[in-house]
């Protein structure tokens, strides 16, 4: 039988195997790591010859009955998975929403797939009525499936608020009715935050997802007001405000790094200053023709970015547990079942993005693309054929996928990356790759780390 | 074992097929990131 597949790698002074099929993860010494590279294709005497001078014989013979334990209980080289004909949400379910609540914003970020702030000189809000639809569609779309979630996103969805708050209101009349769980979510970028708004997200909102890039200087450079002075200033203190009174329930300041600050662990670092534990910092996603757009040149000093982050966060989190990177959070015990890491996020199928008039598109990040208009509250899912290329862009589908030893962990990466990248869904976009792989590797580094 | 310390077993290979696959979990996009798919991160609901 062909040996399953392996990947490991040294890290943050530890030596770890990933056995890739089974998802077991192990710690191992220096020997053991080098026996890896032999094992199989050598006999044990051969690799007690070939180690000869470096490896005491008896220690080198334990360690090899050691991996053998462990390939016959299926925890090293594990055979693929079988999931016979994977056939992902046959009845359709849909369980989430993105609400695109405003197509318009008070500030004109760079970089914002929204188009700065402008919507292609189109600015719209979501009606309440168009809302509410949304909300039906979901509670009837989504079969025996409880937990619902909604995000409230924008443009600057605080620029519609009424119906945000009427939108919510309205979800606790249909959690009775049809006995559901809505889960509320929103993403802002804090301008209109003031008290009351404050303490009705904090209140209603699962998690809330605050934009912001870290320093001043890095924010202010592509985060700017219409009038194009820095937005920093008015924006810090608010979040400071929401983030004191929301006590323990879920919350991400989320910046974007782009190639002007690939040294974005210090970004990170001004968060966790400035008293944030909870922090996401992500790779920008644009053309690679734009002028701040992160392109193969820049790949290495992201990488090493990570790994030295990797470091300061071990550092950090001896000391505060409470601080979270979002990319370096991994669960390898009570994480997704092999058919959610198979499948990814959902886009197209379980999850869609409803505009302010109604339509609906695979995610946020397909709005407004033509191509990708699936259909409408209205109508209901008009492009079915759509929808199937969503549900087969899995890992099983995806050449490159297939063999990559990450495919369990990133799920075949983002839809939109591959296709503003390629064109094509099932083609991932390669530097997202390289940099999905360093974040499990840190990540899994981290938590042996930890385990001491 | 002693040069050997598994930080995780099997969590891929759950017994009961049955029970996998049942979509309560976080769609991973909505939870923060809002631009790329991590999906090894997420909790399962039935945890
Ligand atoms: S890292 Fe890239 S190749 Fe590997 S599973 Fe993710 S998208 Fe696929
Ligand atoms: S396609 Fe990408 S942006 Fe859209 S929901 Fe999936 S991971 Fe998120």
């Amino acid at each position: 039988m062909a040996r399953g597949q392996i990947h490991k790698f040294y890290l943050n002074n530890k030596y770890i195997v990933l056995d890739v099929n089974s998802g077991a993860v192990h710690m191992v010494d220096r020997m053991v790591y080098d026996v890896l590279d032999h094992y199989g294709d050598k006999s044990l005497e051969e690799i007690v010859s070939i180690f000869d001078g470096v490896y005491d014989k008896e220690a080198l013979e334990e360690a090899y009955g050691e991996i053998n334990y462990l390939v016959e209980e299926e925890m090293l080289y594990s055979p693929e998975n079988d999931l016979g004909d994977l056939v992902y949400n046959q009845d359709n379910i849909v369980k989430a929403m993105c609400l695109h609540v405003a197509h318009d914003c008070n500030l004109k970020c760079a970089y914002c797939f929204a188009s700065q702030g402008n919507f292609k000189g189109e600015r719209t809000y979501m009606s309440l009525e168009t809302g509410k639809k949304a909300l039906e569609f979901l509670a009837k779309n989504s079969g025996n499936r409880r937990n619902l979630e909604v995000d409230f996103f924008g443009g600057e969805p605080l620029m519609n608020f009424q119906v945000v708050k009427d939108l919510v209101a309205y979800g606790r009349e249909l959690d009775k009715k049809y006995n559901k769980n809505f889960r509320f979510t929103i993403t802002t970028n804090g301008v209109l935050l003031d008290e009351d708004k404050i303490d009705f997200i904090n209140e209603n909102m699962d998690n809330v997802v605050l934009s912001l890039d870290g320093r001043r200087e890095v924010n202010d450079r592509m985060r700017k007001t219409i009038r194009d002075g820095g937005s920093y200033d008015v924006i810090l203190p608010k979040f400071k405000e929401l983030v004191e009174k929301r006590g323990t329930k879920d919350y991400y300041i989320r910046g974007t790094f782009t190639n002007y600050n690939t040294d974005f662990s210090k970004d990170i670092r001004d968060f966790y200053d400035q008293g944030f534990k909870k922090v996401s910092v992500e790779p920008v996603v644009t053309p690679e023709e734009m002028d701040y757009a992160l392109r193969s040149e820049h790949l290495d000093d992201v990488l090493r970015e990570y790994e030295e982050f990797s470091k300061e966060y071990i550092k950090i989190r001896k000391k505060d547990k409470d601080f979270l990177f979002f990319h370096f959070m991994i669960d390898l015990n009570q994480g997704p079942c092999i058919v959610k890491r198979s499948v990814g996020c959902g886009a197209g199928s379980e999850y869609l993005a409803v505009t302010p008039e109604g339509d609906l598109y695979p995610c946020h990040q397909f709005v407004g693309e033509d191509d990708f208009r699936l259909g409408s509250l209205d109508t209901g899912i008009e492009n079915k054929d759509l929808r199937e290329v969503f549900k087969k862009a899995n890992i099983y589908n995806k050449e490159e996928c297939r063999s990559c030893w990450a495919r369990y962990y990133c799920s075949g990466g983002c839809h939109a990356n591959a296709y503003y990248a390629h064109k094509d869904l099932t083609k991932p976009y390669k530097l997202g790759c390289e940099m999905e792989k360093k974040r499990i590797e840190c990540s899994i580094s981290i938590l042996a780390n930890e385990d001491e | 074992m002693k040069y050997i310390k598994t930080l995780s077993g099997k969590n891929l290979r759950r017994e009961d097929l049955a029970k996998i696959g049942c979509g309560e979990c976080q769609t991973s996009c909505q939870s923060a990131c809002k631009t790329s798919c991590t999906v090894g991160n997420q909790k399962c609901e039935q945890n």
